[in-house]
């Protein structure tokens, strides 16, 4: 089984080293790492601007290069938190607590640079336990009928949208949004259009592109534009030599990074926890274990390196069941199995055997782009440095116009371009009313195939409902469904009246 | 409980649950047209009406927890009503302006527009933004991408 892994690995590398995949795993991480750093942009709106671009290319370089994006930005993140005190990105905004205190001691540098060592550590054993534990997963999915599948994704539902930051019942409801968004278009089996409301342009459905960029663009723009604050780049001149951590430093950080990249690690291996929940986790566990938790909050090195290392452990980790099991943890995951869709690649448990290339090929590119990141990270800072400084009014118009051509191209059709502004303007009145639309997307990627799929077990077991009940392995998915469930409720009785503890981190932008 | 005036308060869940209700409800009286079939052979009609009776019952929900828990005040931000016009106005002249200009005109126009959204924005800074990005943006995506939006065109599709 180890042999078998360690050869599949292999033949990914020899996928990821093949010069085009290469470049496109480098554009990725690059344009990942660029976001990153931009304060105001997200992560969820670039790979939802690339999309449209990818259709042209080949299966392998297309998923690469978004998922270059995505851990790209991790490593970008983290300057914008502790050299600015700027949450940009949710995984980092809990680095804010100690690395800005280390960024006024005039100990930036350090932290940046334990923070590139803690992100490669985390991000290896993230990448090491995809490769071993995905091929082990797979084997137990695949025995799996339509009944197992619904409950599955059921969970992962439920996960994915009340363990997400905010009110676990508006996440559900947010989710449900999306499964409803997801019916647009015309029925699989009968061809019936379903809400599409006359308009014909609707029959293939919502463009995922179109939903995608409304409610994390647009939306996001209306809700951040001029409310950014001004930057202040008293402290944002670091050099290459001031990162290279002291032995004392690097001792210090050490056993945290460990820490942080086990957590991180257990994290990813339950659904709907992603790198934000497994990062904060983390920092509390921390300052927990540490002899001297006083010092967090005032500049602790342990602060910075334990949630970076679990963050990066964990994004790794977000692609085991996304990439295994078809059921992706959060909203980039979402996009991401939206854009393998596209390629005429079904996500799902046959993936790994079906198309070897696109899965080994990504397992070996993470080594490859994170062996980047670190290059572009420790020589280039000074160039990261600099374009904290691009203030939001520059960017948001651009990101705009590129939002409407990739809209467009997506189908050449401006037609959805006005589907995007209609998203745009509900998705920034659900923000207004406390709602936070990633489960959207994931409603909206696994509902199709949700449908699909109980409507199936429904015509097997003859509309006996117990048939859930009955399969033992759905029978204990929905055990986990149910005990989330409750767990919410006695969590939500205990916490009442208590202050929240979530809104004292600044609200960062997604 | 808390006192009726409480109770009568705009709260933000409120607002949230009679959306989603709204939405729930709607989605059922769409479903309705729909062919509902049984559980062993369901019709298109049938997952609807079970995301619709879900979603108005989550709306019920999360405006009776409203009720009894307190909750936030709906705050309505400070309106940012040139800003939010100019992000909209944006994409709206890009698909105008794309329809019967072309992309160059379409891509000046959307940049130049919802960059005035922003308060700091200036006449000057904006040209040489909205300049900047039609440059790049016919060069990446009309030249090296080759989008099918002409350049330019006149008048009709």
């Amino acid at each position: 089984m180890i042999y078998q892994a360690l050869s599949d690995l292999f033949d990914g590398f020899r996928v990821a080293l093949e010069l085009h995949n290469i470049g496109f795993t480098f554009l990725g991480v690059l344009l990942g790492n660029v976001v990153g750093v931009l304060p105001g942009m997200g992560v969820l709106a670039t790979i939802s601007i690339l999309l449209p671009l990818t259709f042209g290319m080949k299966p392998v370089a297309a998923i690469l290069m978004l998922a270059g994006v995505f851990y790209g930005s991790q490593y970008g993140g983290a300057i914008c938190s502790i050299l600015l005190n700027l949450p940009c990105h949710p995984p980092h905004a809990v680095t804010c607590l100690d690395g800005y205190p280390l960024t006024k001691q005039g100990k930036g540098g350090v932290a940046l640079g334990i923070t590139v060592i803690a992100s490669f550590v985390g991000a290896s054993w993230g990448i090491t336990e995809m490769t071993f534990l995905a091929p082990v997963l797979v084997q137990v999915a695949l025995k799996f009928g339509p009944a197992e599948v619904c409950s599955l994704m059921l969970l992962g539902l439920l996960a994915g949208s009340t363990l997400a930051r905010g009110s676990p019942i508006k996440g559900v409801a947010m989710t449900v949004f999306g499964l409803l968004l997801g019916i647009v278009g015309a029925d699989i089996e009968t061809g019936t259009p379903r809400f599409a409301f006359g308009m014909t342009e609707l029959d293939d459905g919502v463009e995922i592109v179109a939903l995608a960029l409304g409610l994390f663009g647009i939306a996001e723009f209306m809700n951040t534009v001029n409310q950014t604050a001004p930057i202040d780049t008293k402290y944002t001149n670091v050099r290459l030599r001031d990162m290279w951590p002291s032995k004392a430093d690097f001792k210090l950080a050490l056993a945290p990074m460990l820490r942080g990249t086990v957590l991180g690690s257990l994290c990813s291996l339950i659904p709907g926890t992603g790198p934000t929940i497994a990062s904060f986790v983390s920092y509390a566990v921390e300052k927990k274990v540490s002899r001297t938790p006083e010092r967090f909050g005032h500049g602790a090195l342990e602060g910075v390196a334990c949630p970076e290392a679990s963050t990066h452990s964990s994004v790794q980790g977000d692609f085991i069941p996304t990439m295994s099991l078809g059921i992706p943890g959060d909203a980039v995951m979402a996009l991401l199995l939206g854009a393998l869709t596209i390629q005429g690649i079904v996500p799902g448990p046959q993936l790994i055997s079906q198309h070897p290339d696109v899965f080994w090929g990504l397992v070996a590119s993470f080594w490859v782009g994170n062996i980047m990141l670190v290059i572009l990270n420790v020589p280039m800072i000074g160039l990261w440095v600099k374009l904290l400084t691009i203030p939001y009014r520059y960017l948001y118009p651009s990101a705009l116009f590129f939002i409407c051509i990739g809209v467009y191209s997506t189908n050449n059709d401006m037609f959805q371009v006005g589907e995007t502004i209609v998203i745009g303007v509900f998705g920034y009145i659900l923000l207004q009313l406390g709602f936070h639309p990633a489960p959207i997307l994931l409603g909206f990627v696994l509902g199709p195939r949700f449908e699909e799929n109980f409507r199936r077990a429904m015509l097997i077991s003859r509309g006996d409902l117990m048939v859930f009940l009955e399969r033992p392995i759905s029978a204990f998915f929905v055990f986990l469904c149910v005990v989330l469930i409750v767990a919410q409720i006695v969590v939500r009785l205990r916490s009442n009246g208590r202050p929240k503890t979530e809104e004292a981190i600044p609200r960062p932008a997604e | 409980m808390e006192p009726l005036s409480n109770l009568l308060s705009s709260k933000k869940d409120y607002y949230a649950g009679a959306l989603m209700t709204l939405i729930g409800v709607g989605a059922i009286l769409e479903a309705r047209h729909y062919n509902l079939g049984t559980l062993f052979h369901m019709g298109p009609g049938f997952f609807p009406i079970i995301l619709g009776v879900t979603m108005t019952g989550l709306g019920i929900v999360i405006a009776a927890a409203a009720v009894t828990e307190g909750g936030d005040q709906l705050v309505i931000p400070k309106p940012e009503w040139r800003a939010w016009a100019c992000i909209l106005a944006g994409p709206i002249l890009f698909i105008f302006l794309g329809n019967y200009g072309g992309l160059v005109p379409a891509t000046f126009a959307c940049v130049f527009v919802s960059a005035m959204g922003d308060r700091e924005a200036t006449l000057k800074s904006s040209l040489i933004l909205a300049t900047g990005i039609t440059f790049f943006g016919v060069l990446l995506f009309s030249y090296l991408l080759q989008v099918s939006l002409p350049m330019w065109r006149w008048g009709g599709v």
